[in-house]
């Protein structure tokens, strides 16, 4: 039994983690609302954006400074994706869709090998490590910032989706396509602009991810994994539970991690999730069926 | 398909066919000095592609230095033509490779790099009478299965861990034994538990006593919790068994923790023999002690291999200097053959007294298959730069232990 201090620590540090899988699957979880598929391309689009903020870096930008640009191009590149490929490429059907986004992910992630080569890559930032002294432990202030922002970017996204008229067209969009349609919604115009949101979040998780991780062209896939355990969890398609469960699967990986050895952490994430789907079936904030 | 058949009218026909038809027939090279093919087998693509491709470059160089001064002399300047094969990462990659290989006519095929691949490659290989010449796997498995083609000319598991372990007690009692504690981190895979259970059955013998053995899975997201059982334990020594990625965020983490044990001494280390990590991470490289494979700072050609590799932007890996000097060596059986014939090459290269390599070993010896003139070296990142502390014939270092707080 590790002592009362340790755990703690590990209870704060599974919060911090928790906080990027959460922004990691508030992205998906967006897109699956509202265009009801799972994008396959999320982790090879969390590869190309580490690298893009670590090219950043290259030509001395500071990833933290390169989160509002990076946003607004991976906006644009997955508005743009959608709009001009997927959605053309998928004529309605959602298994399209997924051989598309999966198609994608393989384009991606083979292009980031023939121009970065395998290696994996880290950047040591002046700040690198600095850390808050708590007494109990050292928090380091590159996960403090990680989990700061990976928690405005969550609300952000709350405010848009519940306060603005684009928010209520998404959410129209999400509940019933035919009569978002009748109403004037311009249909193909917000699954492009949600696939540009879930590119964006994916963005600026790789941002934070990059002083306390390494890059290289199959990164995305250790965190996008556990993001879709956490979309299920939290409810498909709902925002604060993608939220809520990371914080809860980052949490439960870092204490189990601890308990059973770092190689059975894992075995705590599908614990919790098998017993959250025997006793809600549609996820911690689900909607029923 | 048999490679080494001398039925002429098949081979001719296979010859007419644009098959591999020129290195089934000895006779008919010698008089043209037609290329020798070889396979060179890596992961180069996959989650080893870093790797294959660090591999790949060393027998590459190796094998235009042999082609630059005249080729195969005794075969009358042939040149060495490389049929380059991907193992995808996978033993199943490696081994379509080397079928592949052995239809296009290949004599030998050198790397594979990991120990699994290494294991499926050398057999499919041996299928063909073809040799293989391992470049790092080193799982001591892969030359006891009494497979006549395969050679391993670096160190295995066994052979580094007894040196790393020898070298060990010789650092801590030149510091007076500073280090009594240990706590050991390994990746859970075949190489990193191999090595624990090793370490678990050694350490106590000499003297050492294990706080913890804390493994963890390769990708590891997070380091932060091994570092809090580390300090909580507060050992003397770290002995982390990692691959690279995993080995950067536990050092950083333990940075950032504020953690600083007496040591941190690695064994066949991903990152602490690697120069991306030293530039990347000076301040967390700095110090750390590895036993791994690498090259004699003495040899001329090896200080001009590390230059032309810098030269070109690349990092000067142990994979480079491993095939580096097995292109070398297969290059000097086939000279010694003077034939392209699979059989007569295995049979050279079993009898190989070759010491032209750029690795600190004496002649080689296979023993088995085993090279018994192989050895590991002990290195240490200093100053930015990564020293040899040991043997002592020819170390550019003192050891720094314990690491000045």
């Amino acid at each position: 039994m590790p002592a009362l201090d340790i755990l703690a620590a590990a209870v704060l540090n599974g919060l911090m983690t928790g906080a990027i899988y959460a922004l990691i699957a508030v992205g998906l979880t967006l897109v699956y609302g509202v265009l009801h598929i799972i994008n396959f391309a999320h982790g090879a689009m969390l590869s190309a954006a580490m690298f893009a903020a670590f090219l950043c870096f290259q030509i001395g930008i500071d990833p933290y400074l390169a989160i509002a640009p990076l946003a607004v191009a991976f906006f644009g590149a997955g508005y743009g994706l959608q709009r001009w490929l997927i959605g053309p490429a998928s004529h309605g059907d959602d298994r399209n869709i997924l051989l598309v986004t999966l198609g994608l992910s393989i384009i991606i992630e083979n292009l980031l090998l023939a121009s970065f080569r395998s290696d994996t890559r880290t950047i040591d930032v002046p700040y690198g490590f600095s850390s808050l002294d708590l007494g109990f432990t050292f928090l380091p202030l590159t996960r403090l910032m990680g989990f700061g922002v990976a928690c405005l970017v969550a609300a952000m996204f709350w405010l848009i989706l519940n306060w603005t008229d684009l928010g209520k067209a998404i959410r129209a969009v999400a509940r019933e396509k035919l009569g978002a349609t009748l109403v004037g919604i311009d249909v193909r115009h917000i699954y492009a602009v949600t696939f540009g949101l879930g590119a964006a979040s994916v963005a600026i998780a790789a941002c934070l991810l990059l002083p306390i991780f390494y890059v290289n062209p199959r990164v995305g896939n250790a965190y996008v994994l556990v993001a879709f355990t956490i979309v299920v969890l939290g409810g498909m398609g709902s925002v604060a539970g993608a939220f809520i469960g990371g914080l809860l699967i980052g949490v439960v990986e870092s204490l189990s991690g601890m308990y059973f050895g770092e190689s059975l952490g894992q075995l705590g994430i599908f614990l919790i999730f098998i017993v959250v789907l025997m006793v809600r079936p549609t996820g911690l904030f689900g909607a029923r069926a | 398909m048999s490679g080494t058949t001398s039925t002429t009218r098949r081979s001719v026909l296979k010859g007419g066919l644009g098959l591999a038809g020129a290195v089934a027939m000895p006779a008919y090279l010698r008089a043209q000095g037609a290329p020798i093919k070889v396979g060179v087998l890596q992961p180069l693509t996959g989650a080893l592609a870093f790797d294959g491709a660090q591999g790949k470059l060393g027998a590459e160089a190796a094998i235009k230095i042999i082609n630059d001064r005249g080729g195969i002399k005794s075969l009358g300047g042939a040149k060495i033509e490389i049929i380059s094969g991907d193992a995808r990462s996978t033993p199943e990659g490696g081994v379509a490779e080397v079928e592949r290989m052995a239809s296009e006519g290949a004599v030998a095929v050198l790397g594979g790099f990991a120990s699994p691949i290494c294991l499926a490659a050398t057999q499919a290989a041996a299928r063909y009478d073809m040799a293989y010449i391992v470049d790092v796997g080193v799982s001591d498995q892969i030359t006891k299965r009494g497979l006549k083609n395969t050679f391993r000319f670096a160190p295995g598991f066994g052979m580094v861990t007894q040196q790393a372990l020898d070298n060990l007690v010789k650092v801590n009692d030149a510091a007076g034994k500073a280090a009594k504690t240990v706590v050991l981190v390994h990746e859970d895979g075949l190489f990193g538990s191999g090595l624990a259970k090793l370490m678990q059955a050694e350490l106590p013998k000499r003297g050492f006593e294990i706080l913890d053995t804390i493994p963890h899975p390769s990708p590891a997201r997070d380091m932060t919790n091994i570092a809090l059982q580390i300090r909580s334990k507060n050992p003397d020594l770290v002995i982390p068994s990692s691959y690279y990625g995993e080995f950067v965020l536990l050092s950083r983490t333990m940075q950032q923790q504020k953690i600083k044990p007496k040591g941190i001494y690695s064994v066949l280390n991903g990152a602490a023999s690697n120069f991306r990590f030293v530039k990347e991470f000076p301040e967390a490289a700095e110090n750390v002690m590895d036993c791994n494979h690498w090259y004699d700072p003495r040899k001329e050609a090896a200080v001009a291999l590390r230059k032309a590799v810098e030269a070109s932007g690349k990092f000067f890996t142990y994979n480079t200097m491993l095939n580096y000097s097995i292109a070398l060596l297969l290059a000097d059986a086939i000279e010694r053959a003077a034939s392209g014939d699979r059989a007569k090459i295995i049979a050279a290269l079993e009898s190989s007294t070759f010491a032209d390599h750029i690795m600190p070993y004496g002649p080689t010896k296979f023993v088995e298959g085993q090279n018994t003139g192989a050895a590991a070296v002990n290195t240490q990142v200093q100053g930015g730069d990564i020293k040899v502390i040991f043997p002592d014939s020819f170390a550019n270092a003192k050891p720094v232990f314990p690491v000045p707080a």
